[in-house]
């Protein structure tokens, strides 16, 4: 279980983060929902080592701590990042990307690379296209395939939806679902609120740098105030 | 059939290769006769090597790097000290004399450019370490100074006795022949391809292409970018040395910021991340700048001077055509793409389609 505690991050006297705490239990999907700048890609960076927490912030995988690791460690111990706008090696051929997503395993890549292909049977068409000439979708679908290579425990995805033509996001939040079920728990960061609550076990709102509700998915898809700030309902 | 046609392609690369092989061995029987040629084919074969180490850095990793000169001088440096038969160095160090330490150190010329490489890439790892927290232009300008920094060093008078300073040194000994001098510096590069073409080259790749991402996958940013810097300054290193046999004597003004730009000229202009545009720049731009000689000359036709032929004149043409070459192909000869035998194929078979559509529009131009 990945467990964050009282996470608190500064960029430069202004406080992103201010003390957030929430749980991902194992083989479940979480979702972090809130507008720009509430802090959830900054939670995710912290996550991984790419940003570093404020002095008595707490991130524990099964209680180890992670802070104070470099990411490398922390990727190695079975948490995969897709960043925020795909970042897909674009001068690289689709099949290359996949490779180094596996970059710190040594073992055979053959059934994994399989796995991938048949979850995303795009990708397999275009194996030798360069990522850079793939459309959107097809690039967000490469950063998932390219995370689950590494093997995670642990996939964490910020705003995959970003971008994406509605009929697309509806197909990657079913692989997401899928992906789950094969026993890899999901951190999801999302504005598609209604998409994400409908997709997580569990789900978090986010407002300037703090929680300010959590509940299960469907619970917070009915939860007024929800309604009213993400999902364009009006309060009655 | 694939595979039919893998073995095809392996075919042609033996035939060439044999028939490379077949004009060195018709250059080395006649070496006194075609001297001039031999030296400019072997300044590029130099040239390449050191060409193809810095597109390791620049165009598949990514770091812009301006220390190559400084990296050949190392090298150069290091070749010609241990190489220089003892029983001559009395004579070369005529001012000074010779630091006792050196004065007897010798080893054959293949052991000296190992020296050569790996003394390179040691001064390379150390400097990399605060250096390669830069970026872009910042690493650039850094590395720009440190190779100014190795050249000032080299010809400072405090070390005449062991560079002997601005004198420069000479008597180095020459390749024994053509296959040993084309031989290395082919061999240097098959490995950096080796490597390209590795899990490594992979990882390099991915760093040039987007730094979070790579960091997001578990790679460790800074080792790679080290291990990177460090193997281009080995081969660059070895590149120097070999300058250093090719030339038999140097100076401290050979290492000076215009043989960078050179290299640099040669990556640019045979595309960045492209090992076989590198080799090919090479070759046309140390080729190009002697083939050009013919501008330096005055000339004369029907008893008129035709102005601007002068000395001098071949640089104007030279950077021209430089200009022209980067207009037109603006990624470089070869853009990122390698030479393979279906794309020469390709090239070929588009000619005729290409006159076709010419004389189609000028056929167009008189209607």
């Amino acid at each position: 279980m990945l467990k964050i505690e009282n996470l608190k991050v500064n960029y430069g006297g202004i406080e992103a983060v201010k003390g957030v705490s929430f749980e991902v239990p194992d083989k479940t999907i979480v979702t972090l929902i809130g507008a720009n700048g509430a802090g959830k890609s900054t939670t995710l960076r912290s996550i991984v080592g790419l940003v570093k927490p404020s002095a008595g912030s707490s991130i524990t995988l099964d209680g180890e701590e992670l802070i104070g690791l470099d990411t490398t460690q922390i990727v190695s111990k079975g948490i995969a990042l897709v960043p925020e706008g795909r970042h897909v090696f674009p001068d690289m051929t689709v099949l290359e990307n996949i490779k180094i997503g596996a970059y710190l395993r040594n073992d055979s890549l053959e059934d994994d690379i399989n796995w991938v292909y048949t979850l995303f049977p795009r990708l397999k068409e275009r194996s030798w296209q360069l990522s850079g000439t793939l459309s959107g979708g097809e690039q967000q679908m490469l950063a998932v395939a390219r995370a689950l290579m590494s093997h995670p425990r642990i996939l964490m995805m910020d705003e995959p939806s970003l971008g994406l033509a509605p009929l697309i996001v509806k197909d990657l939040f079913s692989i997401i679902r899928e992906i789950n079920k094969k026993g890899v728990t999901v951190l999801l960061i999302e504005q598609n609120a209604n998409m994400a609550l409908h997709t997580a076990d569990m789900g978090y709102v986010m407002e300037t740098g703090r929680i300010t509700l959590s509940g299960a998915g469907k619970e917070l898809l009915a939860d007024e105030s929800v309604k009213a700030a993400y999902l364009g309902k009006k309060k009655n | 059939m694939k595979k039919k046609a893998i073995s095809k392609n392996k075919l042609y690369s033996l035939i060439a290769l044999l028939f490379v092989i077949g004009i060195l061995g018709m250059l080395q029987a006649n070496s006194a006769q075609y001297s001039y040629q031999i030296s400019i084919l072997e300044r590029s074969a130099i040239y390449a090597v050191v060409a193809v180490s810095m597109n390791l850095l620049t165009g598949f990793t990514g770091l812009f790097s301006l220390g190559q000169a400084g990296f050949m001088a190392i090298g150069a440096y290091t070749v010609a000290i241990l190489t220089i038969p003892a029983d001559t160095r009395a004579s070369v160090y005529y001012v000074d004399g010779i630091a006792p330490a050196i004065a007897n150190l010798q080893c054959p010329f293949w052991l000296a450019l190992i020296l050569a490489g790996l003394f390179s890439a040691a001064i390379a790892a150390i400097i990399g370490i605060p250096v390669l927290r830069l970026k872009s232009d910042y690493l650039a300008i850094a590395t720009l100074g440190f190779s100014e920094i190795i050249r000032a060093v080299i010809s400072a008078p405090q070390l005449n006795k062991i560079t002997n300073g601005s004198y420069g040194l000479k008597n180095i000994p020459a390749f024994p022949n053509l296959f040993v001098a084309f031989g290395l510096c082919g061999l240097c590069i098959l490995l950096m391809v080796l490597l390209i073409n590795s899990s490594y080259g992979r990882a390099f790749k991915a760093l040039r292409e987007d730094e979070v991402a790579a960091q997001a996958m578990g790679l460790n940013l800074f080792r790679y970018k080290e291990l990177a810097f460090v193997i281009s300054s080995f081969f660059t290193g070895v590149g120097g040395g070999l300058l250093a046999i090719y030339m038999r004597s140097i100076d401290s003004k050979t290492f000076s910021i215009n043989l960078t730009y050179d290299i640099l000229l040669i990556v640019v202009l045979g595309g960045i991340g492209s090992v076989t545009g590198s080799v090919i720049g090479a070759f046309l731009v140390t080729a190009g700048r002697e083939w050009l000689r013919f501008f330096d000359n005055p000339l004369t036709i029907g008893g008129i001077d035709i102005p601007l032929f002068r000395s001098g004149f071949r640089m104007v043409i030279f950077s021209i055509l430089l200009m022209a070459v980067v207009l037109f192909y603006r990624r470089g000869i070869m853009g990122s793409n390698e030479f393979s035998w279906e794309g020469l194929g390709r090239l070929i078979r588009s000619i005729p389609n290409k006159l076709k559509r010419k004389s189609k529009t000028q056929k167009g131009d008189n209607a």
